[in-house]
């Protein structure tokens, strides 16, 4: 992958903190860097084919929309870790889901409208075969939220 | 809490709209208000309305780290006295290393507390940088939680039940 120009790098940057909500959003980023917005959108097209851009967009707070969050540590056989994670894979809330080092090797993060529903999908997660044990780690306080990387 | 968690009809179909790719185009909000037929002028007046009820975080993007640098990166789990919880989350958030820092319920057998993510150029970074986050708030007991494999890592899709 080709090195970041300056301009790019400039460009991320803003990107990272915030994207105007107004019609033009382009223009007004390329106001913010002395360019015109066309140049910027290219830009913006090329970071995002290129795989610099995970997500451009919209980032909500689940907990305001009324949803309820939260992460669950699995201890699961190892040689059904497989079956374990396609299995979780299967509900839409279930965002991000990691194989970790450690006593308890699967970890992975729940959305659900509701507490029932949540634990509706626990109970069944607790009874597939090789899961041996199962942690529920709530959020009390959420810290920080916000991955931005500072590129100079 | 008496925070206001219900959203209208109208805002649940907007954030159905923005949840999607955002149109990298000059006019993106008028494509996405057509999209759900209201005007663009209502879309970016609840937009802003969300955004003032931070129900919208932020507008914006995210970096795909590995391809800016930071190959590394590892779930730091703490182990920190209840008392000091909130003044060490706080110095733990500052450092512009940890991504996430979030306070967490304990459970029997697993008496950590504090959950920070942390990012480095190398597995040997992280180390260096846990090491040094937990001298610098006086914390000895950790786990470096480290990824083996992603099974899977996506947004949420709201309001689609």
């Amino acid at each position: 992958m080709a090195e970041l120009g300056n301009f790019d790098k400039k460009l991320l940057n803003l990107l990272q903190g915030h994207l105007p909500v107004c019609s033009r959003p382009f223009a007004r980023l390329a106001e913010e860097l002395g360019s015109d917005e066309e140049t910027v959108l290219q830009h913006v097209q090329d970071l995002k084919s290129s795989g610099y851009l995970r997500r451009i967009g919209t980032f909500f707070d689940s907990n305001r929309l009324g949803y309820v969050g939260t992460l669950i540590a699995l201890r699961v056989e190892p040689d059904r870790v497989a079956a374990v994670a396609e299995a979780i894979n299967r509900y839409p809330g279930a965002t991000h889901n990691y194989e970790r080092e450690g006593k308890y090797n699967l970890w992975f993060t729940l959305l659900t409208p509701g507490k029932a529903q949540e634990q509706k999908i626990l109970a069944e997660v607790e009874t597939l075969p090789g899961v041996e044990d199962m942690l529920n780690l709530k959020a009390n306080k959420k810290y920080k939220v916000n991955v931005q990387f500072k590129l100079q | 809490m008496a925070e206001d968690t219900s959203l209208s009809e109208l805002d649940k179909k907007i954030v159905q709209a923005l949840q999607g790719d955002f149109p990298l185009v000059a006019e993106p909000y008028k494509v996405l208000a057509e999209s759900i037929g209201i005007s663009e002028e209502l879309f970016l007046e609840r937009v802003r309305a969300m955004e003032a009820e931070k129900k919208i975080r932020k507008m914006g993007a995210v970096l795909r780290h590995r391809e800016v640098g930071f190959q590394a990166n590892v779930l730091v789990v703490w182990r920190v006295p209840e008392d000091r919880l909130d003044e060490i989350a706080q110095q733990m958030a500052a450092c512009p290393a940890v991504s996430h820092c979030y306070d967490r319920n304990t459970a029997p057998g697993w008496p950590y507390n504090l959950y920070t993510m942390v990012h480095g150029r190398s597995r040997e970074e992280c180390e260096q940088l846990a090491a040094e986050l937990g001298r610098q708030c006086g914390v000895s007991e950790r786990m470096m939680l480290y990824s083996k494999h992603e099974w899977k890592k996506t947004s949420m899709k709201y309001f689609c039940e």
